[in-house]
Parts: C-alpha cells; sequence; structure tokens
C-alpha cells in the first residue's frame, strides 16, 4: 500500500513539475546550438516546407521564432546571475563564434636604441643578488669618502651620524641624539625608552632675559650697571681673586724647583738617583709647611679690600 | 592616411582609439547609396541605420561607384569613418532593390554578399512601440542551409558580424527585448525583427510572446564576392596576449583543488620555534648526575 502511494507521490510530483514548464518546454527534432556570449541561437532543424506554404506564412515565421527564441532564452537563464546597483545582470560567457578582426592585431612596439645596441653586443639582464652589509666594507668606504672630502676641502657631517665599526659609548650617545632630533618636529615628540637618561648640555648656549619682562628688575640691572660704569674703584670678584692668587703661588713655586731640579741633575749625574729622590721628598715636605701658612696669609691680605 | 603626427594630446587619443588594438572596438557599419536607388532601397536603408545605431553612419549622398567591380571608393571611406562593415543599396532594372551587405579587413573587403529585396514592411508600416536605440539584439539563424551551404554560412558570419552589436561581459535580463530571426529557406532568406515580451511562467525563466516591430524583409540571395581561404584565416588571427596569463605557482590537481606553492629561505631546524614542553628539557647539575647514577647503579645489578 505504502509503496503506490509513494509511485503516486512521484507520479504526481513529475507531472506538476511538467505543468509548471509547459509554458516553456519547446519539442524539438535537433537541439539547437547557442553562443550566449554574441546572444545567438542557431536552429539547424530542417523546414517543413509543405506546413510553410500551408500556414500564412507570417504566422509560421512567427512561430517558429518564439519557439527558436525561448529556447535561446532558457539558455540563457541558465547563466549565473547578479545584482548590480538594483538591476538584475546575467553574465555573458565569452563568445564561441569565430569573427575575423576588423584590424590586424598590434606589431610589438620597436626596440629602443639600448635594446638594439644590447642585442648587438650580447649583453643580457642580470638581476642584482640580495646584497648584505658588511662592517667592513662600510668602514673602508667612509674613510675613502672622508679622505675624498679632506682633498677637495668639503664638509664632512659630525660624528656619530656617519657610521664606523667601533663606536665608544659617548659616540654611539650623540649618534642617538643626533638622530632623535633630526625629525620634523625636532625631536620633540620621541618617546624615551624606560631607563634612558635625558641628554646633558642641550639647550641653548646662552641665556637671554626676556625682552618684556620684570620692568622694576630691569630698571635695577640697568642703574647698577650705570652704577658701575661710574664708580673710580675697580670692581673685585673674590673668588676669581683667590684661585688667580692660588695660581700664582703654584707657578712661583713649580718653577723654582724645576730651577733647581734641573742644576742638580745636570752636575750630579746619574749616581744621584736616590739623593735627588730624598732630596725631592724633603723638598715636597717643605713646600707643604710653606703651602699651609700660604694662603691664610694671602686669605688675610685679600680679606680687607673686600670689607670696605 | 598620410597625415602629420598629432600635436595634441586629444588628437593623439582619437588615432590611438583607431589604431590596432587587442580587444578592438564595435565594428562601424557606413551605410551609402548607388547612382540610382528606389523608394524601397532608401528606406530600407534608413531602417537598417536604425537597427544599426549608434555604431553606424548613413550617407545622404549618392556614390557612383560598383562595389562588385571598383572598392577603391569603399575603401578610402571605411578609412575616413573607421568602419569595417558596409551597406551599400543600389537600384536597376537588372538587378532591382538591390543591397550589398559587406566587411572590411584592414581597409580591404573581406566579403561582400549581394541580396535583393523581394518584399519589404519598413518601420513605419508596422504599428506599434519599437525597442529603444542601442539594444544588443537576440540573432537566431533557423533553416539548414545556413549550415550546408557554403555562401549561406559566410553570410551568417557576417549578419551576425553587422548586427551584433558591442560584444559585453553581462546583460540586463529586462534588456533582452530584441530579437533578429533569420530563416532560409528555398534560397530565400527571411528576415524578420520582433519585440520579446518576457511573461510570468511558472518558473524563474520566463515565458517569450513576440510582437514584430519590423522591417521585415525577403531576401533573395544573388552575387557573392567571398574572400580566399588564407586571407579569412588571417583575418581571424587573434594575437597571443589575449590568452590568459597562466599565474605561477598556483597548480589544480584532478579534483580542481586548488595547490599554492611558497619558497622559503632555508631554516636552521635546530633553533625552530616550537611549543615548549618543560618534561622533555634536559636537566642539569645534581639533579641530572642522580639520574645518571641511578641509572649505573641499575645496571651494575643487573650485571651481577
Amino acid at each position: 500500500m505504502a509503496a503506490c502511494s509513494i509511485e503516486d507521490l512521484l507520479a504526481k510530483a513529475e507531472q506538476d513539475e511538467a505543468e509548471k514548464l509547459k509554458s516553456i518546454t519547446v519539442q524539438k527534432e535537433l537541439d539547437l546550438e547557442f553562443d550566449i556570449g554574441n546572444l545567438v541561437a542557431y536552429d539547424k532543424n530542417r523546414i517543413d516546407i509543405r506546413q510553410f506554404r500551408e500556414q500564412k506564412k507570417e504566422d509560421f515565421l512567427r512561430s517558429l521564432a518564439r519557439d527558436n527564441t525561448q529556447l535561446l532564452v532558457n539558455e540563457i537563464w541558465k547563466h549565473p546571475t547578479e545584482r548590480v546597483e538594483e538591476v538584475i545582470v546575467v553574465k555573458l560567457p565569452e563568445p564561441t563564434t569565430p569573427l575575423p578582426r576588423e584590424k590586424p592585431p598590434p606589431k610589438p612596439r620597436p626596440p629602443t636604441k639600448w635594446e638594439e645596441f644590447a642585442k648587438l653586443k650580447g649583453i643580457q639582464k642580470k638581476k642584482k643578488t640580495n646584497l648584505v652589509w658588511d662592517d667592513k666594507v662600510a668602514k673602508n668606504e667612509l674613510h675613502r669618502l672622508r679622505n675624498i672630502a679632506r682633498a677637495q676641502k668639503i664638509k664632512v657631517p659630525g660624528v656619530g651620524l656617519t657610521p664606523i665599526a667601533q663606536q665608544s659609548k659617548s659616540d654611539l650617545a650623540r649618534a642617538v641624539n643626533v638622530a632623535k632630533s633630526s625629525t620634523a618636529s625636532a625631536g620633540k615628540f620621541q618617546d624615551r625608552l624606560p631607563k634612558e637618561k635625558a641628554p646633558r648640555n642641550t639647550g641653548k648656549k646662552r641665556k637671554f632675559q626676556p625682552v618684556i619682562g620684570n620692568f622694576s628688575n630691569e630698571k635695577q640691572r640697568q642703574l647698577d650697571l650705570l652704577k658701575v660704569m661710574d664708580s673710580k674703584k675697580p670692581r673685585l670678584d673674590v673668588n676669581k681673586a683667590v684661585n688667580k692668587q692660588m695660581r700664582e703661588v703654584d707657578r712661583e713655586e713649580a718653577a723654582a724647583k724645576f730651577k733647581k731640579g734641573g742644576k742638580k741633575g745636570r752636575k750630579g749625574g746619574n749616581f744621584s738617583g736616590k739623593g735627588k729622590g730624598g732630596g725631592g721628598k724633603g723638598k715636597g715636605k717643605g713646600r707643604a709647611g710653606g703651602k699651609g701658612q700660604g694662603p691664610p696669609s694671602g686669605k688675610k691680605g685679600a680679606g680687607k679690600p673686600g670689607k670696605r | 592616411l598620410p597625415w602629420a603626427k598629432p600635436k595634441t594630446k586629444r588628437a593623439k587619443r582619437f588615432l590611438d582609439n583607431r589604431a590596432s588594438k587587442l580587444t578592438e572596438n564595435v565594428k562601424n557599419a557606413m551605410i551609402m547609396k548607388g547612382g540610382n536607388t528606389s523608394m524601397t532601397v532608401t528606406q530600407a536603408l534608413k531602417d537598417i541605420y536604425a537597427l544599426k545605431k549608434p555604431s553606424a553612419v548613413l550617407y545622404k549622398k549618392k556614390n557612383i561607384t560598383r562595389p562588385f567591380e571598383d572598392s577603391t571608393s569603399l575603401e578610402f571611406f571605411s578609412k575616413k569613418t573607421d568602419s569595417s562593415l558596409f551597406l551599400f543599396g543600389s537600384h536597376n532594372k537588372k538587378r532591382p532593390n538591390n543591397l550589398i551587405f559587406g566587411r572590411l579587413f584592414d581597409f580591404h573587403v573581406l566579403d561582400m554578399i549581394e541580396l535583393g529585396i523581394e518584399k519589404y514592411n519598413s518601420l513605419s508600416d508596422i504599428k506599434g512601440s519599437k525597442c529603444p536605440e542601442g539594444t544588443k539584439p537576440m540573432l537566431v539563424f533557423a533553416g539548414d542551409a545556413f549550415d550546408h551551404e557554403n555562401e549561406h554560412k559566410r553570410l551568417k558570419s557576417l549578419l551576425t558580424d553587422f548586427f551584433r552589436g558591442p560584444v559585453v561581459p553581462s546583460v540586463r535580463l529586462a534588456g533582452l527585448e530584441h530579437v533578429l530571426h533569420f530563416t532560409a529557406l528555398e534560397g530565400k532568406i527571411y528576415m524578420r525583427s520582433y519585440r520579446s515580451l518576457l511573461k510570468k511562467s511558472g518558473c524563474r525563466t520566463p515565458r517569450i510572446e513576440l510582437e514584430e516591430i519590423g522591417p521585415s524583409f525577403d531576401f533573395i540571395l544573388r552575387r557573392t564576392h567571398l574572400a580566399s581561404d588564407d586571407l579569412y584565416k588571417t583575418a581571424h588571427k587573434q594575437p597571443k596576449a589575449l590568452k590568459p596569463k597562466k599565474k605561477k605557482n598556483i597548480s589544480h590537481d584532478t579534483f580542481g583543488t586548488k595547490f599554492g606553492r611558497l619558497h622559503m629561505q632555508k631554516q636552521d631546524l635546530a633553533k625552530l620555534q616550537t611549543r615548549k614542553m618543560k618534561g622533555l628539557r634536559k636537566r642539569r647539575g645534581p639533579a641530572a648526575a642522580a639520574v645518571v647514577a641511578g641509572e649505573t647503579s641499575l645496571k651494575s645489578t643487573e650485571v651481577e
């Protein structure tokens, strides 16, 4: 029972399908050949001349055309479609009918002067292999360029900008700083490594007071300047004076030592090595004592004019 | 044509458009009248011009030439307008209402086929709305003559070339409204032009209903001048560059699986970064010595 009903179901399904497709099916002896790329259909079936004569010519031709067009459309609808800007288009394949061109295919462009020359000489195009950086070669190159620059008296970029094989810590640091500040924002937005310290000795080399700042300050400074210029007595910097005195004393002592040492050395000759050493020690002690006394006396002398 | 080198970019572009190319432009047709024409012929030429617009030029003046005898003026016109198709209409007692369809290759005549109009209904005779200009038509060739007869085969190729329009990668489904149907029967060729209406059918593919819009011709095949076989072959030569380029390092096997090939530098397999398996790591120091000692003691006991 079940088997019969299944068969019936299948038969019914087939019938329904056939009904659906009835409107678009066309019976033909020979299948048509299609060239969908050109939207062409070729119907090679023999045309029944009797039928053609019996029927009205136009009606016969029209029905034939309708059938063939239906088959062509069926074939076109088998191809993939896509939606392009709210319009459904069917993607056509390449045309299969060979049709003649209107002009011969373009000739390859004539070889250039270099290409002709290369062909004549038998030069072939060589592909450059991947180059690897070598520090020795780089150093040699750098020295060569520097020599040329020196010979032609051209300026060479400063330290850190040209690579050296063995770079010291300070060189590297300088190079890093130069590189950091050579950005469009002069290194203002370059991040530093976590433990990297800020570079020293950067900043302005001369500091000027702002043009429009503290007016009273400026007035005071200008008046002080005028006072100093007016006063007849010379200004005295205590530190400078002290340091100068110390240096003078050192220089005199050194000169004296040199004179004595020089004379002794010439007369005594080689065998007075020990004596020389002893003499030198004694002298040093003596000098130290003298030295100790020196500065206090100097200070006292200098202090008096300062108090005034 | 021996004109000077172009001086402006626009002129250069214009000449490059007309020069030989890999993928060619749509073939232009020149439609002209002969020394003597009849009303039928003039109207027919106008109608075919309407079908072939915009890639056609219609000459108004008469040209006193005979294409089958002398084709120099045709070639000159083709160079002027960059047309490789022509339609020459004439009328005389011997050949009334004559149409010569022809095509050129490299500005020299390739094929010429003469068709005589026996019956003609123009566009204006047939009432009804027409298809918009420039619609790509569907072409149908019916009748076994188009397959068996040599001249009919050439005619089929020529008519396809003439009417097919530009080659496009895709077509709007709703825009498939024009059909040109050619039937070859008893030495005559019937050309009919219909507007196709896409009606609802039960399924996705529509049902076709046709409505004649015209023009309609009953042609009779007269003289032909077909190209020699080798000229025909030369005209069909496609440039190599149009062949699809093979992509390197990609191959397909018989199942259709796509394989690619990657080229890598040499890798030191000893230093490859793979998954870490702590347990398999070499144990150093006293732990290792203990393990070794343990192993050796085992061995010695076994020996004993």
